[in-house]
């Protein structure tokens, strides 16, 4: 206990009664006493709101200003940057020699700098891993402020209430705007498949904030628990087990965010780590494919659960990384790589489940549709 | 009612012993989402897994409390399992053992013991 770190709202988390759990190396709430199913459900009704201030916040500078960080994160990172729009974020992941995932993160176009956002169990190696391979690039750390998320349909409405340019914004927009609150740095954005912001505010504005948002009847606290379900219901992978050094993007069913100026033929084609096997299963497609699943029952099929193409006999093809119940499909869902012949929709396998193969079919991702406001 | 330190309840109905599990338990399971019950007549050891559950959290089971054989499911839970969490002390009880020795019911605790167990 003593060795976990707190976020700046742990206080106000035991005050609403939250569960806390360790979780990447800090004291984290997995669930209100509400529960994950009614803060799963909350979230894709009203408005539910997180707190992910242990993830990592890092800002990158060099005398080029973005256009020249941009260059240089190309070499880490098989993503169009230096055709991203100013104001703008995307998706991406920074790559091994080897074609794996070293970390996925979201990287913003602000202006003189780029913004990132990077998982919590990996931001010191990120940071390591930028500073060893980023020479001219100051590589920036924010340890001052805690990063809430604000989703849900009627996320818009709330937070305009508070920041009223807020509204304005498309999906992926970032923008930073004066507030009563001190400066916040807020991207239209999120990881639960629907619409919403994500919201970086100094540590010490982060209780006030969070009240303040929480005083509206539409928004309800939510633990890693639900973020978890509304991230898997929404197809959306989670580090250390959908992806990880062991997958490519290719495999991992990423392949839409490596754009074609970063593809073979491209303008800036290869030139980031792994660009031999990565370019090459973008041309010719991955021996296995991440893809979505629907076990036929209602017994969930978890991580690491083994699949085999028949019911009887035969070795296992592939496992289940994530998997578990959705609240809103009110059914098991999974996610798990198979080889690319039994990838396609429709497809039937068999999960092993306490010594049973129970059947389950390959089926598209999302299971819930996404809410985005393009 | 005797309680096992497995959080199950158990209660006495003729010469049956009903068993569920507790208020406590299905609070720290979380919202129930799967439950598979065991098939009716067959014959149980003291210890063996008889019910799975599934929450949204993890996956757990019910140990039969005594030997015996089970005589009865409650077949609804199949198809609502959130009832675990609705009334785990009443209306979702899991299933119904005719008991090989009522004896191996005084091993268990009573309600105070339960509660002092649980802190």
């Amino acid at each position: 206990m003593s060795d976990l770190r707190v976020t700046p709202l742990n206080a106000l988390h035991r005050e609403l009664g939250a569960k806390m759990v360790p979780f990447a190396g800090y004291d984290m709430p997995v669930q209100y006493p509400a529960g994950v199913m009614k803060e799963h459900l909350h979230c894709r009704a009203r408005a539910g709101l997180f707190d992910v201030s242990h993830m990592g916040q890092v800002i990158l500078r060099a005398p080029g200003g973005y256009p020249e960080v941009a260059r240089a994160m190309e070499a880490l990172v098989p993503v169009d940057l230096v055709g991203l729009g100013e104001m703008r974020q995307r998706y991406g992941f920074f790559t091994n020699a080897a074609g794996g995932i070293l970390d996925d993160l979201m990287l913003a176009n602000r202006g003189d700098h780029m913004f990132v956002v990077v998982n919590a169990a990996c931001k010191a190696e990120d940071g390591a891993h930028m500073r060893a391979a980023l020479p001219g690039v100051a590589v920036e750390e924010i340890t001052d402020r805690a990063l809430l998320a604000l989703q849900g349909p009627a996320a818009e409405a709330v937070l305009a209430a508070l920041v009223p340019g807020v509204a304005a914004m498309r999906f992926m927009d970032v923008g930073i705007f004066a507030s009563d609150f001190g400066e916040l740095w807020i991207s239209r954005s999120g990881y639960t498949g629907e619409d919403g912001y994500e919201i970086s505010v100094s540590e010490a504005q982060a209780e006030p904030l969070a009240r303040a948002l929480l005083s509206n009847e539409a928004v309800q606290p939510i633990g890693l628990g639900a973020r978890d379900s509304l991230r898997l219901e929404a197809g959306l992978c989670l580090y250390g087990h959908d992806i990880d050094t062991a997958t490519t993007p290719v495999e991992a069913s990423l392949s839409w965010a490596i754009q074609k100026v970063r593809r073979s033929g491209g303008d800036r084609a290869g030139g980031f780590p792994g660009a031999a096997r990565i370019l090459e299963e973008l041309r010719n497609g991955a021996a296995r494919l991440r893809v979505g699943l629907r076990p036929e029952g209602r017994a969930p099929m978890r991580d690491g659960t083994p699949l085999f193409a028949a019911e009887t006999g035969g070795a296992a093809v592939g496992h289940v990384t994530s998997g578990g119940f959705g609240p809103t499909i009110e059914a098991p869902m999974s996610m798990g790589y198979v080889p690319r012949d039994l990838a396609t929709t429709g497809t039937e396998l068999f999960g092993e489940v306490r010594g049973k193969r129970l059947p389950l079919r390959v089926v598209k991702l999302p299971f819930t549709p996404a809410n985005f406001k393009r | 009612m005797k309680f096992t330190e497995e959080h199950e309840w158990l209660r006495v109905e003729g010469d049956l012993v009903i068993v569920g599990i507790t208020e406590h338990a299905s609070e720290q399971l979380g919202d129930v989402v799967f439950v598979e019950l065991p098939a009716i007549g067959r014959a149980v050891t003291k210890d063996d897994e008889v019910v799975v559950i599934e929450s949204v959290k993890a996956a757990s089971d019910i140990l039969a409390p005594l030997d015996g054989e089970i005589v009865e499911v409650n077949e609804v839970l199949a198809d609502e399992p959130g009832k675990v969490n609705e009334d785990p002390m009443g209306d979702a009880w899991f299933f119904k053992i005719k008991p090989a020795d009522m004896a191996q019911l005084d091993d268990y605790m009573d309600e105070a013991a339960y509660q002092k167990y649980i802190g």
